[in-house]
């Protein structure tokens, strides 16, 4: 699954980014890297963009962006 | 060589506590400027250590080295080009792993490097211990703990930099990339072989950009050799074997490679601390970017800022205008004095332009309260969260989250000014929101529109003066909105566009050095910029105005006109003692002497202070001042009435000399010539001069007015005279005249607002030709449309702004082209 489509309090791991340029770049540069795990904190008042937390992290980014991620959810 | 200057970069991570060590390391001594070409700014400042003198250059926090935005390409350059004698890397001691992806990049680079970790506090309160020596053997660097908050760890930061420089650079360590080596063993030796590279850049450096596909790298290559494109193939292809061999980027793979190396020294040299759950920062987010709290705190905000700078920024300017005010004064003593209907070229060039800085440098204060509470707003963290509430609504016109604050300041509802809303769009990473916010902010409702719209409503819309007030505020956005969504998809659409993905940090609290200390940094260089340029342009437009000027046979009718005035008076006087006071230069005196004693008063208040300047005239002209506060004296009282009398009909005739000059003038003639053109928008001449002149201040625009439609009887309001004047004119011309004015292109001072902040003549060329184009088709198709169906302008109005409406929920709801594939 992608985490776009993760609802806030959900947890996952990213396997892989699926998108490369300037915004795969930057959602490495930013610390969304393959292996790490994070938790989806809460998305704007008008559902998008979606905040998450990872590595004591957190990180803001849109939906259409948050597609790009590809990971898998687990509890905790 | 020891007296050489040590030139020392400051590099490091948003939120790494950076500006403080900065600050701790040069003091005072800062100096701000923006890097060529760009809206970034550049921070330097200096100090002696042990008789040497270490110049500091605060590069702009980032995340990465990449190419893709100006922060990091600014940091980036000057580290190639300016070759500093180190680089100091502050990292966030309590995080250090996540910045440690950076130094990384920094180290590729074979620069020499001092490792700060900073808030080191931070680091102990939560338990995490660091093995410097480790790190420091493993990277071959220097490693500096320091708490610079607290000023510890200062000097050993001052021996490290001194010693760094002296050393030279050490054999560092070395990523390994793995099975990525023999790709940029190839590369380096296609540098080698095929260019002059290596002598001036780190080949490895080299090699891993251009396996990441780096546009300016790419660019440095073809600079260097005429062989380029054949290299730049070569390693294209070497990328496209990378990844389909091991099915991953190659610039994904490099970046996973660095945090690899980050976790495998974590591992080693780090006891990490408790887990941090449920931060401050994020329980205060709970609140302030909660479904519902979120946008009401949003909305907050924005009305204490507004309040704070527009509305008490505008009552400070109550108490610096009086000295603005004595500038003018003082160019008016020291300027030719004018005659009696002879205004001296000089005087009046000189008054004019002190008139156009004033009402650039009137804005100070507000840019100062505005500045100040927007470092606020940088510096606790709050901006990302406006961003983040508000990114869905704007990215729908094709802006920003970080659109919000310009717009609030350039008047979202009523009065606000598009310099400081300009300005504020620097902060903005997408290219084409920001070009886009800049191009719609001038439309929103700046406040020196307000007096031409309150003009109009008064004499056409008196009956609905709510509404129509209503009408005019909220219509600009309507317009702006979907006119900033098809820029967007027009004009913008190849302009580089960013991922919105950014951190949401800490919240913080401002210090009050910091928010002054840039605050007045920002206003300065606002001053420096601006009033070079006004000055120039409000020459061109004095000439404008004041040629080819009177003819000469006006001038005899004018002369005539003069000399009959100061006949009458004098007869009227003929016997008193004044008589023989007020012959000659000295009626002339007479008149200066009671226009400034009429000024004067305005400025003064309180009784006491009235006598004082009481007993100053009198002191100066006893006679003169009989004339000006007769009393009880009878003689003198006449006098007086008399006075008053030829005053204001100098008064008259330099009103309609005045107007007689600009019906002549060049710009009066440029009123004329499109006039054939803005018939269908119900405009004449003479508005159209009106809004010419309202380019170098919107406020001109009733001023002009003011001049052009002479008062029939002493005081009558600009309302009557224009009604009067323009008897044709209907509330349609009213209402297609003030949708101009919404769509009339920025002021002077805007339009060099946008040129700094676009970085370009064009752009700013095109911010004043597309609204006056777009002005023109509008007002014509209201106009003429509504003449044709003959609507009043209040039905008018209503349809309008149910287009308006219509449009901009149909552009809000346009699907925007897929942007990544």
């Amino acid at each position: 699954m992608t985490l776009d489509e993760l609802k806030p309090g959900g947890w996952c791991q990213i396997k892989r980014i699926s998108v490369r340029d300037r915004l795969g770049q930057r959602l490495m540069d930013m610390g969304l890297c393959p292996g790490l795990h994070l938790r989806v904190v809460r998305n704007a008042p008008l559902e998008d963009p979606m905040e998450v937390e990872i590595e004591g992290r957190f990180i803001s980014l849109r939906h259409t962006e948050a597609r790009f991620v590809e990971v898998e959810g687990h509890d905790q | 060589m020891t007296n050489k200057k040590i030139l020392v970069a400051l590099a490091g991570q948003p939120n790494c506590g950076k500006s403080t060590v900065f600050n701790a390391l040069t003091g005072a001594s800062q100096h701000v400027a923006n890097y060529p070409g760009v809206t970034v700014e550049k921070m330097s400042g200096s100090y002696r250590y042990n008789g040497r003198t270490v110049e500091v250059v605060d590069l702009p926090g980032t995340y990465s080295l990449t190419s893709y935005s100006p922060e990091e390409r600014v940091s980036r350059d000057f580290i190639l080009h300016e070759k500093p004698s180190l680089v100091v890397n502050v990292t966030d001691a309590s995080n250090l792993k996540r910045s440690l992806y950076l130094t990384f990049q920094l180290l590729e680079m074979e620069i020499p490097l001092v490792l700060n970790l900073n808030m080191t506090d931070m680091a102990e309160q939560v338990g995490v211990v660091i093995d410097t020596e480790g790190i420091a053997e493993h990277l071959g660097v220097a490693v500096v703990p320091t708490s610079m908050k607290n000023g510890q760890g200062k000097k050993a930061l001052f021996n490290a930099v001194a010693a760094a420089a002296e050393g030279g650079r050490k054999a560092a360590v070395r990523i390994d990339y793995g099975v990525m080596e023999p790709f940029l063993r190839d590369i380096e030796k296609r540098l080698a072989d095929e260019t002059t590279m290596p002598a001036f850049y780190p080949a490895r450096w080299v090699a891993i950009k251009l396996m990441e596909g780096d546009g300016e790298t790419r660019n440095l290559v073809r600079a260097d050799s005429p062989r380029a494109e054949h290299l730049l193939r070569f390693t294209e292809r070497l990328r496209g074997d990378f990844e389909s061999r091991f099915n991953e980027a190659p610039e994904l793979f490099i970046a996973h490679r660095r945090y690899r190396e980050a976790d495998d020294i974590e591992r080693r040299y780090i006891t990490p601390g408790r887990q941090a759950v449920g931060t401050l920062s994020d329980r205060i987010d709970r609140v302030v970017c909660h479904r519902l709290l979120g946008p009401i705190i949003l909305v907050g905000v924005i009305w204490i800022l507004y309040y704070l700078s527009i509305v008490q920024g505008y009552h400070i300017t109550n108490y610096t205008w009086p000295l603005l005010a004595k500038i003018r004064s003082l160019a008016e003593a020291v300027t030719p004095q004018p005659g009696f209907i002879e205004i001296p070229m000089l005087r009046a060039l000189v008054l004019w332009f002190v008139d156009s800085v004033n009402a650039l440098l009137n804005y100070i204060p507000i840019l100062f309260i505005l500045f100040g509470l927007i470092a606020i707003l940088e510096d606790s963290g709050y901006m990302p969260r406006m961003a983040f509430i508000m990114d869905r609504f704007f990215s729908r016109y094709g802006l920003h989250g970080q659109s919000t604050l310009p717009m609030v300041l350039g008047g979202i509802y009523v009065g606000g000014c598009a310099v400081p809303g300009v300005m504020a769009c620097k902060g903005i990473p997408d290219e084409r929101s920001r070009l886009a916010t800049i191009l719609i902010i001038p439309m929103l409702n700046c406040l020196a529109k307000v007096p031409l719209y309150v003009l109009l409503i008064n004499i056409y819309f008196a009956a609905h003066k709510a509404w129509a007030m209503f009408f005019i505020s909220t219509i600009s956005l309507l317009i702006a909105l979907p006119v900033s969504r098809i820029l967007t998809l027009t004009i913008l659409k190849d302009k580089e566009t960013a991922p919105f993905v950014m951190e949401m940090p800490p919240y913080h609290l401002p210090t009050m050095r910091g928010v002054l200390g840039r605050a007045t940094e920002r206003v300065w260089l606002f001053i420096r910029k601006i009033t070079t340029i006004v000055a120039a342009v409000a020459v061109v437009l004095f000439v404008l105005l004041q040629f080819p000027g009177i003819n000469d046979e006006r001038q005899v009718y004018y002369d005539a006109k003069k000399d009959k005035a100061i006949a009458d008076f004098l007869s009227q006087i003929e016997g008193t003692p004044f008589a023989d006071d007020l012959q000659g230069e000295n009626l002339m005196a007479m008149i200066l002497y009671w226009k400034e004693y009429k000024n004067a008063r305005m400025l003064t208040k309180g009784p006491e202070a009235m006598s004082t300047l009481n007993a100053t005239y009198k002191a100066r002209n006893p006679v003169f001042f009989r004339i000006v506060q007769p009393g009880k004296d009878k003689v003198a009282k006449q006098a007086n009435r008399a006075f008053k009398n030829l005053y204001r009909k100098r008064q008259d005739l330099l009103r309609e000399i005045r107007k007689e000059r600009i019906d002549n003038s060049f710009l009066g003639r440029l009123g004329r010539w499109p006039e054939p053109v803005t018939r269908f928008a119900g405009f004449n001449w003479r508005v159209n001069v009106a809004l010419l002149s309202a380019f170098a201040a919107k406020e001109s625009s009733v001023a002009t007015l003011g001049a052009l439609y002479e008062p029939e009887e002493e005081g009558e309001a600009l309302e009557a005279r224009m009604a009067r004047g323009e008897a044709g004119f209907t509330s349609l011309h009213a209402l297609t005249l003030m949708l101009f004015m919404v769509l009339y292109p920025p002021c002077l001072a805007t339009s060099i607002a946008v040129k700094l902040q676009t970085g370009s003549v064009k752009w700013m060329l095109f911010s004043m030709a597309y609204p006056m184009a777009l002005g023109l088709v509008v007002a014509v198709a209201v106009f003429s449309g509504g003449s044709a169906l003959g609507l009043t302008g209040l039905q008018a109005m209503i349809a309008f702004y149910g287009l308006a409406l219509a449009l901009t929920v149909a552009t809000g709801l346009l699907k925007e082209k897929e942007r990544y594939s």
